[in-house]
């Protein structure tokens, strides 16, 4: 009557065979993956990990699947595609370079484990563009303690911005305190004496670009400050506080799915403030594919912020990746989201050329700090220094206008502490005729 | 053999150390990125230890489990910053008490939680859990000067104490020996629980609540003692995990989890210690195989459901019941089913 007291009683020996058979195949699996353990790391000796005569091996991990694979999966095939194109040109210092993309599904658990096939299984030679300000933060002390140069991640989160705890580590965009900045003295000037309000993700994105714009427009200035948690798409309750207060602008520290179900939501419940949008969520390509029919008349006239160069303008950079983009990713159209892998995979490049002809991971990290990467395609030019690992340093303030970016501002720099936001006037860099960094 | 047969406690004990011996060979042997894996499946065992008692031996159910993680991963981050070195990093010893203190804070909150476990039945303590699985994205975003929201906390690592880090040890090879070492605790303690008279309160419960309270057990309170225990089981498990990645946050500690480890008690065999410990195995180990084929990155997935759809089908009582019926050592019973009525 009682199956787990029988169970237990008349299987004395299966038990045992069974835990036996249980621990020969853990024995097997530990056999299989073979290697004196604490054999120590293998920095010893002249050989670079991830460097031979005609390869450099470098990974990222990105959610390919995944709640926030719809907007970001294009950024990886980006970076591969230009990627193929320096190999195509001969590649950099005569080695090709070979990108390793893990899926991480923007889980941090994943991030950890992908992260780590990648130093210890594939031995890169660098991290590069890793996507997420959750996922990533997961890793940090892990690249410390393996020493591994981590370069552009793909958050502007302030975390990668700490060379004395984490020396390895350097963010590539605008950091959200700079954006809220910008944002904050460009809605300060256009709305003077309307209700300002923040609408903010639970992290640092949220945290840090209200930051910025308590930093402009005082500690007190927010009538209301509401967050949402990415696992819940129900914004509602948020929403309707916001408009209970009366807010008529809206600083938005939102992913692109995020946005789109604020725009949705506050269209459904007659509330019409201002959206000023921080660059990552502001891309209307992307707000497209989640609004569908209605996202002509949903974004239009909402603020934001972008730290790429605009595609309509068309540049010696616009002209450059949409050649590549149509030759290495199947004749896609180039949106901010792929412009985003492009830009990124340049600096990357850069950073690689300026490691030397026989690029060690140290002087991978000398060139970072010596800002030998030059602005690039960037409007802004980077902070990178050797007590400074931030990327860009700033961006122009857009608006929507019948789903494509306007600019309303040239570009704008700024620091992450109290420093004045003023406009960059110096002219942009030419792209290089082959479009492979020296 | 006779002393043996006789003899419970040393039975498990000499069961438990040969399982601790091929754990910590495996810890000992396997490569730098290995290392990290035969943690994640220590961390598995540890819960699926717990859940196995909790829905095989108690009929209750949990679809929650990574909230109590959770609650024993972020008990370690906020413990143990106030013993960190410059570095941010602890001594061992200081893990051990975070994750002791862990287990204590889980096993009150799994309490609490049993209490209103012990009053619902069938799909209503489905939901209840679930919501409870669900809630932790919203209490550390709603708590976030406590919890930092969906950035969450750091758990400071251990420091490789001089004389194995002379030897060569990592810390994530460090972490993987206190990993597997709280699998050897918990599965002792687990396997002793279960065969002694709390165990067997336990069945009595499952098998038929009317029956066993003309014996004079308190339904409700076996209930909530095997949610706590199965709670202690979560939280050392998450405070393990949240030392394997060095940190705590709501994205790790979400519904897949929750349903991982549920899935891993019903593929090895639900109520069975030695099914815990093949359904580990198998998580653990399909996706390893799985991204080493490079099929497509959504396979492990796929193959984690298939599996569970044949199990279902073929062998309700997950693999351990198909090695015990393979083995023939079992009389044949009546297909019956598990849980609670």
């Amino acid at each position: 009557m009682n199956r787990s007291i029988g169970r237990w009683q008349g299987a004395g020996r299966a038990r045992r065979t069974a835990v036996a058979a249980a621990t020969l195949s853990l024995a097997l699996v530990a056999a299989a993956c073979g290697g004196p353990g604490g054999g120590g790391s293998g920095d010893g000796g002249g050989d670079v990990p991830g460097v031979t005569d005609d390869t450099i091996k470098i990974g990222t991990t990105q959610p390919l699947t995944g709640p926030a694979a719809p907007g970001y999966a294009r950024i990886s095939k980006a970076m591969e595609a230009y990627f193929d194109h320096v190999n195509a040109e001969g590649g950099i210092h005569g080695r090709k370079i070979e990108l390793i993309v893990e899926d991480d599904g923007y889980n941090p658990t994943i991030t950890a484990e992908k992260t780590r096939k990648l130093v210890l299984q594939d031995k890169v030679f660098a991290l590069a563009g890793a996507l997420g300000t959750p996922t990533h933060t997961a890793v940090l002390d892990f690249i410390r303690q393996n020493k591994v140069p981590d370069l552009m991640v793909s958050s502007g989160s302030l975390s990668w911005n700490q060379p004395e705890k984490y020396p390895y580590t350097f963010g590539w965009q605008t950091d959200y305190i700079r954006e809220g900045k910008i944002l904050a003295t460009y809605a300060q000037k256009e709305f003077e004496g309307k209700t300002f309000c923040s609408f903010g993700q639970g992290d640092d994105l949220g945290a840090d670009g209200v930051k910025g714009v308590e930093t402009v427009l005082g500690g007190d200035a927010l009538k209301a400050k509401e967050t949402y948690s990415v696992s819940n798409t129900n914004v509602a309750p948020q929403i309707g506080k916001l408009q209970a207060a009366g807010c008529d602008v809206v600083f938005g520290f939102m992913i692109p799915g995020f946005t789109a179900l604020a725009l949705g939501t506050s269209a459904q419940l007659g509330y019409k403030p201002q959206w000023v949008i921080s660059s990552v969520g502001a891309d209307p390509a992307s707000l497209a594919g989640y609004l569908k029919e209605n996202a002509e008349a949903l974004t239009q006239g909402v603020i934001g912020a972008l730290y790429l160069p605009v595609i309509e303008e068309n540049n010696s950079w616009i002209k450059l990746f949409t050649e590549i983009n149509e030759k290495y990713s199947d004749g896609a159209a180039l949106d901010y989201t792929s412009l985003h892998g492009y830009a990124m995979a340049y600096a990357i490049a850069q950073a690689l050329a300026a490691a030397g002809e026989d690029p060690t991971r140290e002087s991978l990290i000398e060139a970072m700090e010596d800002g030998a990467v030059s602005r690039g395609p960037s409007p802004t030019p980077y902070a990178y220094a050797a007590d400074d690992h931030s990327g860009m340093t700033g961006s122009y303030v857009t608006q929507i206008d019948k789903l494509k970016v306007k600019v309303l501002t040239p570009p704008m720099v700024t620091d992450d502490g109290d420093g004045p936001v003023e406009e960059h006037t110096e002219p942009e860099e030419e792209a290089p005729a082959n479009g492979v960094p020296e | 053999m006779s002393v043996l047969r006789n003899s419970t406690l040393l039975r498990h004990l000499l069961v438990t150390a040969s399982f601790a011996l091929v754990l910590f060979l495996a810890v000992y042997l396997v490569d730098d990125f290995s290392v990290n894996q035969v943690s994640t499946l220590a961390v598995y065992l540890c819960v699926c230890f717990g859940l196995t008692v909790l829905i095989g031996g108690n009929g209750q159910i949990s679809l929650g489990h990574a909230a109590l993680m959770a609650v024993g991963a972020y008990t370690m981050a906020k413990f143990l910053p106030s013993y960190a070195d410059e570095f941010g990093q602890v001594s061992v010893g200081v893990v051990l008490a975070g994750l002791l203190l862990a287990i204590v804070v889980t096993t009150a909150v799994g309490a609490v939680i049993g209490l209103a476990a012990a009053r619902l039945r069938g799909p209503y303590l489905a939901g209840a859990t679930l919501a409870l699985g669900v809630a932790v994205p919203g209490v550390t975003t709603y708590f976030h000067d406590t919890f930092n929201g969906e950035q969450g906390l750091p758990v400071a690592s251990p420091v490789v104490p001089e004389s194995m880090a002379s030897a060569g040890w990592s810390i994530d090879r460090l972490v993987a020996l206190i990993a597997v070492g709280c699998a050897v605790v918990v599965l002792f303690l687990v396997a002793n629980l279960k065969r002694s008279g709390f165990g067997r309160h336990l069945a009595a419960v499952r098998d038929h609540e009317i029956a066993a309270q003309l014996c004079g057990l308190s339904v409700p309170r076996e209930q909530v003692k095997a949610f706590a225990l199965s709670a202690a089981t979560a939280g050392l498990g998450g405070g393990v995990l949240g030392l394997v990645l060095q940190g705590a946050n709501p994205h790790s500690f979400g519904l897949v989890l929750s349903l991982t480890v549920l899935g891993a008690v019903v593929i090895g065999g639900l109520g069975s210690l030695r099914g815990a410990l093949w359904g580990s195995l198998i998580v653990v180990l399909l996706s390893r195989v799985l991204s080493e084929l490079e099929v497509n990155d959504n396979a492990p997935a796929a193959a984690y459901g298939l599996l569970l759809m044949i199990v279902m089908l073929a062998a309700p009582g997950g693999i351990q019941g198909l090695v015990a019926r393979l083995g023939g050592h079992l009389p044949r019973r009546s297909p019956q089913p598990q849980g609670g009525n």
